[in-house]
């Protein structure tokens, strides 16, 4: 197959984008062109999945220059899953922006905003260089920092201001990493990188630029203790917006940390991924705590992405095969649960008109779908068979237990009986009870519009937990690809 | 030369930051530039400053070693771009939320209703 196909991921978004700004004019153009985009994204996406994991790793030299000179972007199993996943959330969210974006934020180019995130996010995980990591780092953000304050609400602003300053904050502490890094090893390709530090005899500095680049992914993916700023950004966009920031912009930082640590900085396991690990248990207690005290339904699941960060984080922290396959399982079925929760808040602020809990209510007899959506991607998340979430969980659990880790093993199971009671506080409170008086609850045929992107989620769910094992097949190549960092440098260094 | 390099972006990370720890939005953007270029600079001193030749490598096999490494200096230009942008966002956006808001003032953005 030709390697040119991983750029299309890159490239498929970045046209969409340009085209939809010629059409500025027609919203009606604008929607199809995105659509369509998405739907081939999809499409390829998967392609290059079942590429990879049958004839190993893809790598594409932009511009012919041989590898280490030139920008190379290199798909393995799990930059593959990674895109498919990332395609997969693009796709119903931007079925949901359809439904429920309104006017003004559709004509001030939400489509265009949105094809180039997916753009910035699909070039993160298909990059073979680190400065290109950091150049796709801030496309993303960029095009966040304008579809959060997209609308122009107060809230949007004040919050967003906060978060443009914090991410410029780490993208200049991102860039000085950068800067150290090349001046103790002179390459920018990760696989010559990762040849450098491995033959470097001093390595001190190299775990300082280590220890850097944990700051800057863990700031990006919400890990403890620079987590604070997520539940607050994450509440201001509407639904859909909201389902795709929470279900990939963190998942870039920990897709970033775990290349990093598995690829170049994996010669000091015993202080780098302990570090790692412990930060990883943090994360999803305090994360889950942060849950516990909020009474809306999205700030509630905005917290919820901090603790399960810790689970994705604790995979890599504990740095055994099985583990990584409990890591990458995690962020399978978290990116699709976490944007399904999302999308059913935004369903049921449409239906109440709000997202707070102590004024929603009654919706398990209004509104029995949305409840039945809501009910197993909830159970799903904290983890009861026989969803993905179980086997996730289990995997991870297992694999700690295996090398005796057995605080953070403790430490997840609270939190998953934790996350149990806070998706118990929303049905409770969201879904039982009285319908509050003074609002119809939106029904009939504009309601059942508004379903089949967070049902697609659901039914992802159930299907990845009753077929768990043909999952795992995907997962455990991806996992010995991250392990056995010597094939990621040869596919790419024989280019 | 380095080292003189190494205490100006010294200067320009500890002005910006002491501009970020300021309570006024435009002194926050304004903290922000200056630590781009503290960095900026940084990554430049990465390729080492010298002075002598052009980093070509000459066709009768000699080897010179007087010339800076263009590499990070391609990476500042990108870099650069990548910074403007950002901050001219970050003044609109400022500007903007003046106006909704009616303050520069960070402890006025703080908090919501129902917290």
């Amino acid at each position: 197959m030709n390697s040119n196909i991983i750029a299309m991921p890159v490239v498929i978004p970045m046209l969409v984008g340009i085209i939809t700004i010629f059409f500025y004019k027609s919203l009606k153009w604008q929607k199809i062109v995105a659509g369509l985009g998405a739907t081939i994204n999809l499409i390829i996406a998967f392609v290059i999945l079942q590429e990879t994991y049958l004839n190993g790793m893809i790598v594409l030299p932009v511009g012919a220059f041989p590898a280490p000179f030139s920008i190379v972007l290199a798909a393995d199993v799990f930059g593959a899953i990674m895109v498919v996943l990332a395609a997969i959330v693009a796709f119903v969210t931007l079925y949901y922006s359809f439904l429920t974006i309104d006017k003004g934020r559709e004509s001030h180019f939400y489509y265009t905003l949105f094809a180039l995130q997916i753009m910035g996010i699909n070039g993160a995980f298909m990059t073979g260089d680190i400065f290109n990591l950091f150049v796709f780092f801030e496309i993303l953000l960029l095009s966040s920092y304008a579809l959060l304050v997209l609308g122009g609400e107060p809230y949007q602003l004040q919050e967003g201001f906060k978060y443009i300053i914090l991410n410029m904050i780490s993208g200049v502490v991102f860039l000085i990493a950068v800067a150290v890094l090349y001046s103790v090893v002179g390459t920018l390709n990760m696989a010559d990188i990762a040849v450098k530090v491995a033959e470097a005899p001093e390595k001190g500095l190299l775990t300082a630029v280590g220890m850097t680049f944990l700051v800057v992914f863990g700031m990006k993916g919400a890990l403890f203790p620079m987590y604070f700023w997520l539940p607050r950004s994450y509440f201001a966009p509407p639904a859909a917006i909201a389902a795709l920031f929470g279900a990939l912009l963190t998942k870039v930082g920990i897709y970033a940390t775990i290349r990093v640590f598995t690829l170049i900085f994996n010669y000091d396991a015993g202080f780098t991924h302990y570090m790692i690990l412990l930060l990883a248990g943090f994360t999803m207690f305090l994360g889950v705590l942060g849950a516990l005290s909020q009474m809306d339904f999205k700030r509630i699941l905005a917290y919820h992405i901090i603790s399960q960060v810790g689970y994705m984080v604790m995979g890599l922290g504990i740095f055994t095969p099985w583990a990584m396959v409990g890591a990458i399982f995690y962020i399978i079925h978290h990116i699709l649960v976490k944007s399904g929760l999302f999308l059913t808040a935004g369903v049921a602020s449409e239906v109440l008109g709000t997202t707070d809990l102590r004024k929603l209510g009654g919706m398990a007899k209004t509104n029995p779908a949305l409840a039945w959506i809501f009910l197993i991607l909830g159970l799903s998340l904290a983890g009861v068979p026989p969803f993905s979430g179980f086997f996730s969980k289990l995997v991870l659990i297992q694999a700690g237990m295996e090398v005796e880790r057995w605080g953070i093993v403790f430490v997840s199971l609270i939190v998953s009986f934790l996350t149990l009671f806070s998706m118990m506080k929303i049905w409770r409170f969201a879904f039982w009870g009285t319908t509050p008086e003074g609002v119809t609850p939106l029904r009939g045929k504009a309601y059942w519009k508004l379903l089949p992107p967070a049902a697609i989620l659901m039914v992802l769910t159930i299907v990845i937990g009753l077929n768990a094992q043909f999952f795992l097949k995907y997962i455990t190549v991806a996992a010995d690809q991250l392990m056995n960092p010597q094939i990621y440098i040869k596919a790419v260094l024989s280019i | 030369m380095e080292l003189l390099m190494s205490i100006v972006v010294g200067i320009l990370f500890a002005l910006g930051i002491y501009l970020l720890l300021s309570r006024n939005m435009m002194r926050v953007v304004l903290g922000s530039a200056l630590i781009t270029h503290g960095a900026n600079l940084m990554l430049l001193t990465s390729g080492r400053l010298k002075r002598g030749a052009a980093p070509f490598i000459p066709t009768d096999g000699s080897i010179i070693t007087s010339f800076t490494d263009p590499v990070p200096q391609a990476l500042i230009l990108t870099a650069i771009v990548i910074s403007f942008g950002t901050s001219a966002f970050l003044i609109a956006m400022a500007y903007r939320a003046y106006q909704e808001l009616g303050s520069v003032d960070l402890s006025d953005l703080r908090g919501v209703e129902d917290e």
